[in-house]
């Protein structure tokens, strides 16, 4: 084709005028996961990066879902038939994450995604999937603050994350604590939360500094914190940055006796990747470790890592909340296959069925958890962690009760999130908030 | 605020300088002799990483030898990269740029198939783990590994350079490529020597950077946008590339310190694009006709 600059111009103008009468033609609030028939496999999609800055958690949890679809396909399926997880590539773009959303939905026709680690991809598939009233399972820790009736989570939310480990580091190490998080929204919301548990604990903050997402310099931190002298370290740096934080620490002369390091996310992959000797003597809060002393969780660990999808040779707090959402899927199905009938099972129907759904300790490997009536996040109990020579880590305290999960702990102005919705406190009831 | 912190910071400042330089440095000599707008160095460096990774996991070779062995392994990818696809490329620069992109995305998720795409891990001896402290002022030993490291790098290159015979032929080649053909040096094969030598230098940083932060497929871009700054800011020239790396690292350390790093950051891009709208040839502009 002879493309002019008229011919251009012309095409152009035809593309846009397409681009903005689309909506109208594509809007409809009808579910569109495929009618579900007896005997064919359910599909479900895997919304992860597999390559990309965000791969190394993503491809884990990619791996760790094939799994378990694997062994619910051996054990009997759902339902009665088997799953057949549906894998696409969101390339760490969070342009990409929304179109493969939709071709999910639009195209394969799944029945429920199973995607997202960062807040911001997941923010970035909620519009289209709260407008098809799709399901979404988001298997990560996460900030909170929203309220929207097509997601279930079984990551601990920013109110169980921290709950416990900042008192416990303040009895064991003193009052005086700095914070240093990546510089996006999870670190700044869960860091409101810290302040909170803080002021209870009596502790005292002496410093709080954000690093540009993926940097690795971490000098000018260090600096300030050496000036500042707190008793302990408090981090949610993600990624690569954390890797690089905990490493500099050490090469900077910081000893780990006077002045540890407490995380929410330096764990098992995080210390291999940093070497044990930059690792050892830091704590952690999770809901799981590799090393918990229970007989489901050797049995995952032993038969996880010994599978097809174990290449990477650790199991981490992150794919063990992601192996429970494949549960947490199972037994939602089932429960509204058996209330409307296999057939006319939608991924709304799943969701509404979920609600106070539980994994037994004879499947989660951290230990019965249940999913919340109204916010639809996860009863789970968080525990501590001391990072040994070997780079496990042992439990050095474990919550005695499940600790409810809270996403408007820090803003109770705007309300409760209930099953339908967030009611504020002028009694109004908002759907779908993110 | 007091005087030693400060001091402490102005220290930092030349540490940070000397980790901007040593990623840009390989750059300094492929773009500013060859010309090649190189979009893989990035790259470069952590292959560079991975090659030092490799050697000391699979044949147990100690830390220090890698540094020059990765120097001599990414010399080797660059020098087939020139011969097999840059080479024939020089009189499209556009061209180079995309086909430069293209090898980095190829090298990238090659790695990532070979060895995985989790994070590595690259011992170093004890003693860099630990820091120098000189009552009111401290800074860690690999730092000034690093700094070491950098130093002895351009003052080879400097040597290199201006002191041999082959250094006289690359200014040439730099300044007048067809006049300098007609004298008898063969140009094709100074791109060759100069190109493989940037990629080796990359090498040398990725496997500092290893032990500095870490071994990933992707740790590459992080490095390459702000070795370009250096480049450009510095107008291409082995001088130019020093002092702008020197001003920026002491800019970068001196803002985080009064203010934070997310702020620091903002603040020397602003400075960089103002400079650059003034002076868009850099700080020191080499003399000669560019291609």
């Amino acid at each position: 084709m002879d493309f002019t600059r008229r011919r251009l111009l012309t095409t152009a103008a035809a593309a846009s005028a397409a681009a903005v009468a689309m909506p109208n033609i594509m809007t409809s609030d009808k579910a569109y996961a495929a009618p579900l028939k007896k005997g064919e496999p359910i599909k479900v999609g895997l919304l992860f990066s597999l390559t990309g800055a965000l791969a190394v958690p993503e491809e884990d949890s990619t791996l760790v879902l094939q799994y378990a679809f694997d062994e619910i396909n051996k054990n009997g399926g759902v339902g009665g038939v088997p799953v057949e997880p549906v894998i696409v590539d969101a390339k760490s773009d969070f342009g990409v994450y929304s179109e493969k959303t939709k071709e999910l939905i639009l195209r394969e026709k799944v029945t429920a995604l199973f995607g997202c680690y960062t807040s911001a991809s997941r923010k970035a598939i909620l519009p289209t999937v709260m407008q098809r009233n799709h399901l979404l399972y988001y298997p990560t820790c996460y900030e909170g603050a929203e309220c929207t009736q097509n997601t279930i989570c079984t990551g601990p939310l920013a109110n169980q994350h921290s709950q416990d480990l900042i008192p416990f580091m303040v009895e064991k190490f003193g009052k005086k604590v700095f914070f240093v998080g990546s510089n996006y929204v999870w670190p700044k919301e869960s860091n409101k939360n810290a302040k909170i548990w803080l002021e209870k604990a009596g502790g005292e903050l002496v410093g709080e500094e954000y690093i540009p997402l993926g940097s690795s310099e971490f000098g000018p931190v260090l600096g300030k914190i050496r000036d500042a002298k707190p008793d302990f370290i408090f981090s949610t740096v993600v990624g690569a940055s954390d890797i690089a934080f905990h490493k500099q620490f050490k090469q900077e002369g910081f000893k780990v006796d006077s002045m540890p390091i407490a995380s929410l996310t330096t764990g098992e992959i995080e210390t291999r990747a940093m070497g044990a000797e930059f690792g050892a003597g830091h704590f952690l809060s999770a809901p799981y470790f590799q090393t918990l002393d229970n007989p489901t969780n050797q049995k995952f660990v032993e038969n996880f890592l010994k599978s097809k999808y174990g290449k990477n040779g650790t199991t981490h707090y992150n794919m063990e909340e992601t192996y429970l959402t494949a549960y947490v899927f199972k037994a939602g199905f089932e429960k509204a296959a058996a209330a409307v009938g296999f057939e006319n099972v939608t991924p709304r129907a799943i969701r509404d069925n979920s609600g106070g759904i539980r994994v037994e300790d004879n499947i989660s490997p951290e230990g019965l958890v249940w999913i919340d009536e109204n916010n639809f996040n996860t009863w789970l109990k968080p525990k501590i962690g001391q990072c040994q020579a070997d780079g496990t880590f042992k439990i050095v305290k474990a919550a005695a009760e499940h600790v409810k999960p809270d996403p408007y702990s820090i803003y109770p102005d705007a309300g409760t999130c209930t099953a339908t919705g967030l009611k504020g406190p002028d009694g109004k009831l908002r759907t779908n908030v993110i | 605020m007091d005087i030693g912190s400060l001091l402490n910071a102005l220290i930092l400042g030349v540490s940070i300088a000397s980790i901007w330089l040593i990623a840009a440095l390989g750059l300094t000599i492929i773009y500013g002799a060859a010309g090649v707008i190189n979009m893989a160095h990035g790259e470069f460096i952590m292959l560079g990483a991975y090659s030092s990774y490799m050697l000391q996991y699979y044949f147990g070779l100690p830390y220090l030898l890698c540094i020059p062995a990765s120097f001599v392994i990414v010399a080797a990818v660059g020098l087939v990269l020139e011969r097999g696809l840059i080479q024939y490329l020089y009189n499209r620069p556009l061209d180079t740029l995309l086909a430069t992109y293209g090898v980095s995305l190829v090298l990238m998720q090659g790695v990532r198939l070979i060895f995985g795409s989790d994070p590595k891990y690259l011992a170093a001896p004890a003693l860099f783990s630990s820091n120098i402290s000189l009552g009111f002022a401290s800074v860690s030993t690999f730092r000034v590994v690093i700094l070491l490291v950098t130093a002895l790098c351009v003052l080879g290159i400097w040597l290199l350079f201006y002191k041999t015979r082959f250094g006289v032929q690359v200014r040439a080649v730099m300044q007048n490529k067809e006049m300098a053909a007609s004298f008898g040096i063969n140009s094709s094969r100074i791109y060759m020597m100069t190109f493989a030598l940037g990629a080796g230098l990359a090498g040398v940083a990725g496997s500092l950077f290893g032990v500095l932060a870490i071994v990933l497929p992707t740790m590459g871009a992080s490095y390459v946008v702000q070795a370009f700054l250096m480049v450009v800011t510095g107008g291409g020239s082995l001088a130019g590339t020093v002092v702008a790396s020197g001003v920026t690292g002491q800019l970068q350390s001196v803002f985080a310190f009064f203010s934070n790093d997310t702020f620091a950051r903002f603040l020397i891009f602003v400075l960089i694009v103002v400079f650059l709208r003034f002076r868009p040839q850099g700080l020191f502009a080499q003399a000669g006709a560019r291609r």
